[in-house]
């Protein structure tokens, strides 16, 4: 939950400004235009400083980076195994 | 160059002031600062702001016919009135100057509206007749001189430019939200629009007659494109050497002016091969003029010196410093009168000045080039983006949008990502937008910001709809990469690239530009060239380069296009600018306009100011924002009616207190 609220607040001031009201958990940020495909490196820049973590170059896919449960289920996994 | 100006009634009620004409005429100095004049009887009046450049002593306008019955204020050149004019003088037409605008005027009364399919040149002109009483203006084919009008108060009013139209007092000033929604879509205004409402721009290769009070406006030119069974069936050889000619000959008209003549050099394909065409054949001695940025990202000096060295031409650069960049930013707005999303016209607006510091006024550019030849990087995303198509799953064919953009792969951790970006659509290949969809797409995510108040005006307002339905109707005849190029042309070439980056930088500083690469015949030739010859595999302006490779070294034909830009962060949120972009994007000036909503717009410059290197979304919503709030404080809020500059008339022409048939001169100068 803490994940969640973290990364949707970061989503929304930075690529929102401030406006949720389009945002689900289940939004596809490149379908829906919230993040572009260079967003997507501030996007990571904030979860490797955000969370001390390190995301691989073949971690960087749609499949984890492109929904805020994505993202969470990446984050989940990925700090488990640390 | 000129500016023209005018009012006409629609019927016989009410006048026209001399000092109001006067007044449209001053607000257009810029544009002509060597002489004006003024045509005025019942029912016209004609303004004319002159840059000397064909016919220095008597060419001043406006210029009539024999019998004094047609009048003619027009701003631009046709290059092929030397030919023009001998088979009038064939005719049996005399000549009382040595102007191109008397030929175009003559030409006009022996052939009417048809003449503009003769005239091979930059025009917009406006002719009475004042035996008919009949107004008629034009615009030459692609729109590289501007022309706007509005009808207000039983009156047509227009200009080469809309603060002229708007010093008439009673002429609204009001920020169109269509013209908003249509920019923060395409980048710039459909066809016909402005940002202003009911300001209209008369589209480019359109003409309109003002008859019995009836106004008909009609199309005579459509960019020239053909089916693939209409195309040339000649070897890329034949090709490159017919282009070669073409362009040589465009060059040659163009160089056809009583003053020098010089030429913009980037270090490009496209300018290098236009001031080669010049140094080779006709003048060894050019004066060229090129831009330098201060960061390498930008730069093409290394290019541009050496094809200084190459021609070794007389060569002189502006340095177009970030903060130079940010504090003529207000100044260049004032000259596009529209919202921009780049700062790309900026350092032209620069070389412009550079170029009348050094006493020049006339210069060839190499713009054109890209839509007509197949330069862009848009044409190559949709050819690569079709083939993927074809086989969605394929990392092979994906790949190939890599070589596209090197400069945003140079990551290698970001190219799923992008390659999800690029995947969009990518079921869409019908679509007659489907080159274009993802750039539109991706713009419109900047109308976040728009007010709730514009966003209620412009309503389930479509763009998208407005376009298709203007499309032509061999348009789905056409293959992909000559559709992607009609939709460039009438865009971004017309509205943008020749106006905002355009005339309107050029002429800021009293320049003129001439462009081969929109020569009607070269045009023409172009449309029926194969599509693979333009752009062969990835290889973009393949033909062109060919054409060029006798003139240029093999490394300017060789290296990867580089896209003019300009910076946007750096130049506009840095310490010199902060004044007048702190107060247009303050909460209270945002509000006054309400365009937008001010507390995104401040999360936007927080985030901005936060990190090195912005996003280019971000950069392009900043400029939008700032730009839009610089066309409303400029245009709607602070609208000067009256120029400090008061400009003296060289010729004054005013009928209304005799018949028409008498003429009286008030004063002409020497």
């Amino acid at each position: 939950m803490a994940y969640l609220e973290a990364v949707r607040s970061f989503i929304i001031e930075n690529f929102l400004f401030g406006d949720d009201a389009q945002l689900t958990e289940d939004t596809s940020f490149l379908e829906d235009g919230i993040v572009d495909s260079t967003g997507i490196l501030e996007l990571v820049a904030f979860l490797e400083e955000t969370y001390d973590i390190t995301v691989e170059d073949d971690e960087l896919i749609p499949e984890n980076m492109d929904r805020l449960n994505s993202i969470v289920r990446y984050l989940e996994k990925k700090l488990s195994d640390v | 160059m000129c500016g023209i100006a005018g009012i006409c009634l629609l019927n016989n009620s009410g006048e026209i002031s001399l000092e109001v004409l006067r007044r449209m005429t001053a607000a257009l100095h810029h544009r002509g600062p060597d002489e004006a004049g003024i045509y005025l009887d019942h029912q016209v009046g004609l303004g004319h702001a002159r840059l000397s450049i064909i016919d220095l002593s008597s060419g001043c306008q406006p210029i009539h016919n024999e019998d004094e019955t047609l009048w003619i204020i027009y701003n631009g050149e046709v290059y092929n009135y030397v030919e023009l004019k001998q088979e009038l003088v064939e005719k049996g037409y005399s000549f009382y100057t040595t102007s191109d605008t008397e030929v175009v005027l003559q030409l006009y009364q022996e052939e009417g509206p048809d003449c503009l399919e003769r005239l091979n040149g930059q025009f917009a002109m406006a002719i009475w007749d004042a035996k008919k009483q009949e107004l008629f203006l034009a615009r030459d084919r692609v729109g590289i001189r501007p022309l706007h009008y509005t009808i207000q108060n039983n009156a047509l009013i227009f200009s080469s430019e809309i603060k002229s139209i708007f010093m008439v007092e009673s002429v609204p000033r009001e920020i169109d939200p269509i013209a908003m929604d249509q920019i923060f879509t395409f980048w710039t205004t459909l066809p016909g629009y402005t940002i202003f409402k009911n300001i209209h721009e008369l589209p480019p290769g359109h003409y309109l007659k003002l008859s019995k009070g009836q106004i008909i406006v009609k199309r005579y030119w459509d960019f020239p494109l053909y089916p693939r069974y209409e195309h040339w069936d000649l070897s890329p050889y034949e090709l490159s050497e017919q282009i070669r000619q073409l362009l040589l000959e465009a060059v040659r008209i163009r160089l056809r002016a009583d003053v020098t003549v010089g030429s913009y050099l980037s270090g490009g394909l496209d300018s290098s091969g236009v001031t080669s065409l010049i140094v080779n054949n006709f003048n060894s001695e050019a004066c060229t003029f090129g831009i330098r940025f201060e960061e390498e990202a930008f730069d093409e000096g290394d290019h541009q010196n050496r094809m200084v060295s190459f021609l070794k031409v007389n060569h002189r650069e502006v340095h177009a410093h970030n903060k130079k960049i940010g504090s003529v930013f207000p100044e260049v707005v004032w000259h596009t009168e529209k919202p921009l999303l780049r700062t790309a016209p900026v350092p032209l607006f620069l070389l412009s000045r550079l170029v009348r510091e050094n006493s020049l006024k006339v210069v060839l550019t190499g713009e054109g080039a890209d839509e007509v030849f197949g330069g862009y990087n848009i044409f190559r995303e949709a050819k690569v983006r079709r083939f993927w198509a074809k086989q969605p799953h394929s990392d092979r064919r994906s790949a190939l949008i890599d070589t596209l953009y090197p400069y945003i792969f140079k990551n290698p951790r970001l190219q799923r990502s992008l390659h999800s970006f690029f995947s969009r659509g990518l079921n869409q290949i019908d679509d007659p937008f489907f080159s274009h969809l993802i750039r539109w797409e991706n713009t419109s995510n900047i109308k976040k910001f728009f007010s709730q108040e514009l966003q209620t005006q412009i309503g389930a307002y479509n763009g998208y709809e407005q376009l298709r339905q203007s499309l032509p109707a061999a348009y789905d005849q056409w293959d992909g990469l000559s559709q992607a190029q009609y939709l460039e042309i009438v865009l971004f070439l017309s509205n943008y690239l020749l106006s905002s980056q355009g005339d309107r930088m050029a002429m800021g500083n009293s320049v003129e530009i001439r462009l081969p690469f929109l020569d009607p015949n070269l045009m023409e030739f172009m449309g029926r060239v194969p599509s693979r010859w333009k752009i062969l595999g990835l290889n973009e302006k393949h033909i062109l380069k060919k054409s060029f490779t006798p003139l240029l070294p093999e490394e300017i034909i060789r290296r990867a296009k580089h896209p003019y830009r300009a910076p946007i962060k750096h130049s506009l949120l840095n310490e010199n600018a902060c004044a007048y972009t702190k107060e247009m994007l303050s909460e209270s000036m945002l509000k006054k306009a309400g365009l937008f909503k001010a507390d995104k717009v401040n999360l936007l410059i927080r985030k901005m100011l936060k990190v090195d290197q912005s996003r280019e979304i971000d950069d392009m919503a900043l400029v939008g924002i700032l730009s839009s709030q610089l066309v409303y404080q400029q245009f709607v809020a602070n609208f000067p009616h009256q120029f400090p500059r008061a400009i003296s008339l060289d010729l004054v022409v005013d009928r209304r207190k005799t018949r028409s048939s008498t003429l009286i001169k008030l004063k002409r100068k020497n």
